[in-house]
């Protein structure tokens, strides 16, 4: 496995019955960066994301996350990672203040440190007028920039998030994008995203891998990839290109079913 | 020792989030105080006139009080995987994984929550037994009994209905199977007609239902003139026995609702 890698995988395979989700992944990431994984639905980012933060075993292969072993060191893994759900999982008949407290309580922080976290959160994620009302009131972006900070109490080495801007209009997602670039400058955070939204890879990511069928179709920066697929190449055609499928390709109904729960979420 | 007060830590962060969330919306826990009501008013005072179940010197009604109160903490208590779907289905059950929480205690703090809910709904239970009076047992030691039974009986039927949840992952299926257990469980107790009535066949069964250990635990600590078949020792072991074996199960069961 790379030396000193934030992220990395060796064969990493899942199977489902006789469906191959995720196809012997090599992947290694260095810290410090956002990576994008990008692929159609059904691709295997999600499963990829599931089983790098322990939610998932893995059929073979192996990988590490912050320097432990997903299989051997599971809970030590856990110490080290933050995790948004592409789900809505910030808790509706809870209050900001109540959400993050619950986090931080089972990340084992406790006394001061805990409020002074929680209240450094409440900061982050623009709340602070509002930490005393129930989740369920507030906007899209505001739910997904608490995640956010919530996932992030306990100052995580890595943080995977799962399609954190599904749903959210342009000005909320830009709020989310500000708040990933301010973990990566502030905190030297490395932070994993899956995203269709080919703008989000091109600005966000300072790499991105394409996953196509389970499989590591593509791996380099934006601008590497543009170049390989021809002069003037837009994300999309590489995206295109390299996954050989329109950005609304596939999917099976759990994928569709989750993605359309959280954009109804969002109203 | 550390894991262990870090397990109790944990714990208490769950419990306390589901509390606030009961206390937030009560409508349900007031709601689900009907069916004992119904029960103890109609069933209950039709029973006692037509003097068919034998009771010894206990009025009927008397008599069932505490096996009311163990319907109304099962029938609570049996669909809490509900929630636990619906957590699941939001992405919450996900979030919670992924911390470094012992597994037992994310289970352990939801039957925390829900022993604190049947706690209410004794409280409920016993308003309503007041105003029919029912002749109850006011001494110190006997109701704390009830609360401790109360309160271990809402976390064995709790977990078990998370361990269901974790089995069939949709609401859907999880509304058809509590719906199948739970009035088995009832009518395969000696919540509303004594053991020695019952034929052979049934009578096994109910010895080895949690629900006979919590109604007999209650029947005598609630009641004045109530008698309790097992021993304290016998029903509270049993019912602490089958919580061990819920949690330890549940505790397994639970990290597969996130894949």
């Amino acid at each position: 496995m790379a030396e000193n890698a934030a992220i990395s995988t060796i064969d990493l395979s899942k199977r489902f019955d006789r469906f191959t989700a995720l196809d012997r992944l090599n992947l290694s990431v260095a810290p410090g960066l956002i990576f994008g994984l990008l692929g159609p639905n059904g691709a295997g980012k999600s499963t990829t994301i599931k089983i790098l933060t322990t939610l998932l075993d893995a059929s073979s292969g192996s990988a590490t996350v912050a320097g432990f072993d997903i299989a051997a060191d599971p809970v030590e893994v856990r110490r080290r990672i933050g995790y948004v759900p592409q789900l809505l999982s910030a808790d509706g008949t809870l209050t900001a203040t109540e959400n993050l407290n619950l986090s931080a309580r089972l990340r084992g922080l406790r006394g001061e440190k805990r409020a002074v976290r929680v209240s450094e959160a409440l900061a982050f994620a623009g709340v602070n007028d509002v930490a005393r009302k129930l989740v369920r009131t507030y906007s899209g972006g505001m739910i997904r920039r608490l995640e956010i900070a919530q996932a992030t109490l306990h100052y995580p080495e890595v943080l995977f998030l799962d399609e954190p801007t599904i749903g959210l209009d342009p000005v909320a997602r830009r709020s989310v994008w500000e708040r990933l670039q301010q973990l990566q400058r502030d905190k030297g955070m490395t932070i994993l995203i899956t995203t269709h939204d080919m703008e989000e890879a091109d600005i966000l990511c300072d790499e991105l891998a394409i996953l196509h069928q389970g499989r590591l179709a593509a791996k380099g920066n934006p601008d590497e990839l543009k170049k390989q697929v021809g002069p003037n190449a837009t994300m999309e055609e590489v995206f295109a290109h390299f996954s050989g499928a329109a950005i609304d390709w596939g999917g099976n109904y759990r994928d569709l079913r989750e993605s359309r729960n959280t954009m109804q979420r969002l109203g | 020792m550390k894991r262990m007060l870090d397990v109790i830590y944990e714990t208490v962060a769950v419990a306390d989030a589901e509390i606030r969330k009961l206390l937030r919306d009560p409508t349900e826990m007031f709601s689900r105080a009907v069916q004992p009501v119904l029960w103890l008013a109609i069933f209950g005072q039709v029973f006692s006139q037509i003097r068919g179940i034998p009771t010894g010197n206990l009025r009927y009604l008397d008599y069932m009080t505490p096996g009311i109160l163990a319907q109304s903490i099962l029938f609570s208590a049996i669909f809490y995987g509900i929630a636990i779907i619906w957590e699941r289905d939001l992405g919450i059950v996900h979030k919670l994984l992924v911390t470094p929480a012992h597994r037992s205690a994310l289970v352990l703090g939801k039957a925390v929550a829900a022993g604190m809910r049947g706690l209410v709904q004794a409280v409920v239970v016993y308003l309503v037994a007041i105003a029919l009076q029912v002749d109850i047992r006011w001494e110190i030691w006997p109701m704390l009994t009830v609360a401790a039974a109360v309160f271990l009986g809402s976390c064995i039927f709790s977990t078990f209905s998370l361990v269901i949840a974790c089995i069939v992952k949709t609401r859907e299926r999880f509304m058809g199977i509590g719906q199948l257990l739970t009035m088995p469980l009832f009518f395969a107790s000696n919540a509303i007609y004594p053991l020695d009535l019952m034929p052979a066949w049934l009578k096994t069964i109910a010895i080895f239902n949690p629900l006979t250990y919590l109604v007999d635990a209650l029947r005598g600590a609630m009641i004045s003139g109530g008698q309790s078949v097992y021993a304290d020792t016998t029903s509270f072991g049993v019912m602490l026995m089958v919580f061990a074996v819920l949690l330890t199960l549940a505790s397994r069961l639970y990290p597969g609702l996130a894949r």
